[in-house]
């Protein structure tokens, strides 16, 4: 047992026992017992960081699911009284359609997605014991908790919550006198920029650790899909997001100290901010896309008991969707004022971002080809992934096509389409995951039965929400409307039963939720037997750690004797080979 | 498609509906054939006992021109959309055909102003006629609009005509439709613009030149200013 190491080196993958942290060098053997702060807020070890992210996540996409349900059933029956809710205002409609959104991006599919399966499976993926910073991690958390209390908190404000759009369009973002809701614009603005800081610092400790604490043997094109793919999202927001923070300054200050950066009456610009938030927002949208789509290919891969096909071409369309993301910003303001020549750039480089994603997901199809598929819950919500976010996808070309998002814009059919891919990147992906590393996590397995009749109802009640809406959109619908009574080629029938069948649509998808927390909190008080390592015979190195896995993940660190996706090999018996299972006749 | 409820009541929302019609056609193309493929895949493949799953590694190029092949198409395709999708787009906001008439329109929370220029045809004459929450347009004109906001960011927004525009304070934003068919169209404000945004509409008033002159000269202001 090595004495305590400096937090900040990289822990030697070959080296047992090693342990990147003071006080964690003792866990193998016996716990010392830890006071709940200890455990659950100042925790180093990257799974508890990683429970703790995905947790509070949860808890976060509750509260950004309520604001849905109440915004939702006042567009069904507008100005009636809302279950749970009460009567909504105007002002307050635009509170929850705002926090709705930046709940749900910025506090539920960051912190699931890149977060927290980015601190569970990178190192158990890449076998080593920890993070290799593991206290910036630590810091990391505990930033992330304060910006959801700040953001929580500017509800309970004099004016309420910030009420600008998620996108927060200076001058109604800039100036209370507009938003008339001051404090809560300023804590708004403060929860997002901490909650960046946050992300930047997990995102320094995932590239790092991928690159340099992988297990020996483990060169960069043996690691799974879903590493890459974090490590690639961690890129893309660190190069994205300082455009942001900036931004996000300077509108601090215009709301505060009287500076005029978006103000044009003292030669600011509001079309500044945009150019800024889009920088960062459209790129952010490949940030969440990617863990998502690395975990649907690895789960794929082990329930067709196939290769990922060609898996290193795959991973070149994820730098070039990358790269290309960072040219793609200004679709979002074609007609928002700037010259309008601009716009054909755009649409060119957006047109082009849509090759390599059809190619990945043509290579995630052809993945399929020949396997031998078994529809478990964890594949039957991988398989929805790619299902449903191609409607997101192709729908995105109607957008991209200038001159047909002249009419597009700002209606429902944007909404349609970006759930198409949000909810497919945070709830299908944060559902994947789960059922998927479940037995990992918690060494018990989830109902099989209970997790498909969840699945069934969720998938219903999504597309029942956003297929309607894809047709109020195409007839007009535009978006953060609280009644559309007051529009007359808006109120009509039809386009008011549509509203309530998507309403009815979110109401079942969210009902569905309580059989996941039923058989969630099921399993963890029954009493089960440990289904072993390895429950769904995968390849990757976190499956040959123990349920769940030690302070320290592996009894003995693993070495890598090839790629992840060796399955079904034709010269061997078994349908798959461990990467650390060493080769045959060696002598380990 | 857009029709169902809307008119296409300018010159260029056939143009824009066509362009709508054609992405829909091959991305929906596309998107049906992709998912036969997925769903196939997955209920011809499903596990069978004793049967091994075949081991590809996609690197064969017999195995990879499946992928590459249509990845191709998707190319090819993507420079069909864009060449209709740039037309569109320079023929509506590019290009500024010579004008008839000109309006001004200005936002602010939560109604619009219009500026009609008058007998003139100019704005910032005596003649003008400004109103609230309602424009005249003659059928057949090519009308300029010269655009701005008194607060915070609007977008001036005509369905039937398929025309949007953010219109952003401190700048003018010039514009242009030909309005084609006579009747009364919705002008929606789809930026959100604080607590009044879902009541911001306003009418566009489509008229036949005579129509047009009598309402003018009902609502001129008064000739001794």
């Amino acid at each position: 047992m090595s004495n305590a190491a400096p937090t900040a080196t990289a822990p030697h993958a070959h080296e047992p026992g090693h342990a990147p942290d003071g006080h964690s060098h003792d866990h193998h053997d016996h716990h010392a017992p830890q006071s709940f702060f200890q455990k659950y807020l100042f925790s180093t070890d990257h799974k508890m960081i990683a429970q703790q992210y995905m947790w509070t996540g949860v808890a976060m996409a509750l509260i950004g699911g309520f604001l849905a349900y109440a915004f939702r059933m006042q567009l069904a029956f507008p100005d009636k009284w809302i279950p749970g809710y009460g009567y909504m205002s105007s002002l307050e409609y635009n509170t929850a359609v705002t926090n709705h959104g930046t709940i749900m991006i910025f506090w539920f599919a960051m912190p699931v997605l890149i977060a927290a399966f980015g601190n569970l499976l990178i190192p158990l993926m890449i076998g080593c014991d920890d993070m290799v910073f593991p206290r910036i991690n630590r810091l990391s958390y505990q930033i992330f908790l304060l910006s959801a209390i700040i953001l929580i908190s500017s509800f309970f404000v004099k004016g309420g919550g910030f009420n600008g759009a998620w996108t927060a369009y200076p001058p109604l973002s800039a100036n209370a006198e507009y938003n008339m809701a001051g404090t809560g614009s300023t804590l708004w603005v403060l929860a997002v920029a901490l909650e960046f800081v946050a992300f930047l610092l997990g995102g320094i400790n995932f590239i790092t650790t991928a690159m340099s604490a992988r297990a020996p043997g483990m060169r960069l094109w043996d690691m799974p899909l879903v590493v890459w793919m974090i490590v690639i999202a961690s890129i893309l927001f660190m190069a994205s997001v300082g455009p942001l923070i900036a931004g996000a300054v300077m509108l601090l200050f215009d709301q505060n100290f009287g500076t005029f950066f978006f103000n044009p009456e003292r030669g600011g610009d509001p079309v500044l901010w945009q150019h800024l938030f889009w920088f960062f927002g459209h790129p952010e949208v490949y940030v969440v896309l990617l863990p998502a789509m690395g975990m649907s290919g690895d789960i794929i891969a082990v329930f067709s008991r196939k290769k990922i096909f060609a898996y290193k071409t795959l991973l070149y369309t994820v730098f070039a969707t990358g790269i290309i993301s960072f040219f793609v910003w200004a679709h979002h303001q074609f007609i928002a004022g700037i010259d309008p020549r601009m716009a054909n750039i755009f649409t060119v480089t957006t047109l082009i971002i849509s090759v390599p994603i059809a190619e990945m997901c043509f290579l995630f199809i052809a993945t399929l080809y020949g396997g031998s598929i078994r529809l478990t819950v964890p594949m039957l919500w991988a398989l929805s992934f790619v299902a449903e976010f191609l409607l997101g996808g192709v729908t995105g070309i109607f957008l991209g096509a200038s001159g047909a998002d002249i009419y597009f814009h700002d209606t429902y059919f944007v909404i349609a389409h970006f759930h198409y891919t949000f909810v497919p990147i945070a709830v299908i992906g944060f559902f994947m995951g789960f059922t998927f590393w479940f037995p990992k996590m918690y060494g018990k397995m989830l109902n099989e039965t209970l997790g498909k009749i969840h699945f069934w109802i969720t998938i219903l009640g999504f597309n029942m929400i956003f297929i309607p809406l894809f047709f109020t959109g195409m007839w007009g619908d535009h978006r953060r409307i609280y009644n559309y009574s007051h529009f007359p080629e808006l109120h009509r029938v039809a386009l008011q039963d549509l509203r309530i069948v998507a309403t009815v649509g979110l109401l079942i998808m969210i009902s569905a939720q309580a059989i996941f927390l039923f058989n969630v909190i099921k399993t963890f008080r029954a009493k089960q037997e440990n289904p072993g390592p390895n429950p769904w015979h995968s390849n990757t190195l976190d499956w040959s750690a123990p349920s769940p896995p030690p302070h320290g993940n592996f009894a003995e660190l693993p070495t890598v004797f090839r790629g992840p996706y060796e399955y079904s090999h034709p010269e061997r018996e078994s349908d798959f080979w461990p990467q650390n299972e060493p080769p045959p006749g060696s002598s380990t | 498609m857009p029709t169902t409820f809307l008119p296409q009541a300018s010159s260029y929302a056939g143009d824009i509906d066509f362009l709508i019609g054609l992405v829909a056609v091959i991305v929906m193309g596309w998107f049906f054939a992709a998912q036969a493929l997925f769903f196939g895949f997955i209920i011809k493949f499903r596990a069978k006992p004793g049967k091994k799953a075949m081991y590809i590694d996609g690197l064969n190029p017999l195995h990879k021109r499946w992928v590459s092949y249509p990845h191709y198409a998707v190319l090819i395709f993507d420079v069909i959309i864009l060449v209709f999708a740039l037309k569109v787009w320079t023929h509506v906001k590019i290009e500024l055909p010579p004008a008839n008439d000109t309006v001004g329109v200005v936002a602010q929370r939560w109604s619009w102003t219009f500026v009609h220029s008058g007998a003139d045809g100019k704005l910032d004459t005596d003649d003008d006629v400004k109103t609230a929450d309602e424009l005249h347009v003659k059928v057949g004109d090519v009308v300029h609009f010269e655009g701005s906001s008194r607060d915070v960011l609007h977008s001036f927004s005509i369905p039937a005509f398929r025309l949007k525009q953010d219109l952003i304070p401190g700048r003018i934003t010039t514009g242009w439709f030909k309005a084609e068919q006579t009747g009364t169209f919705d002008i929606q404000c789809v930026e959100i613009c604080g607590i009044g945004h879902g009541m911001m509409v306003a009418r566009v008033v489509v008229e036949t030149p005579e129509q047009h002159t009598a309402w003018l000269a009902t609502n001129a202001p008064a000739a001794a200013h």
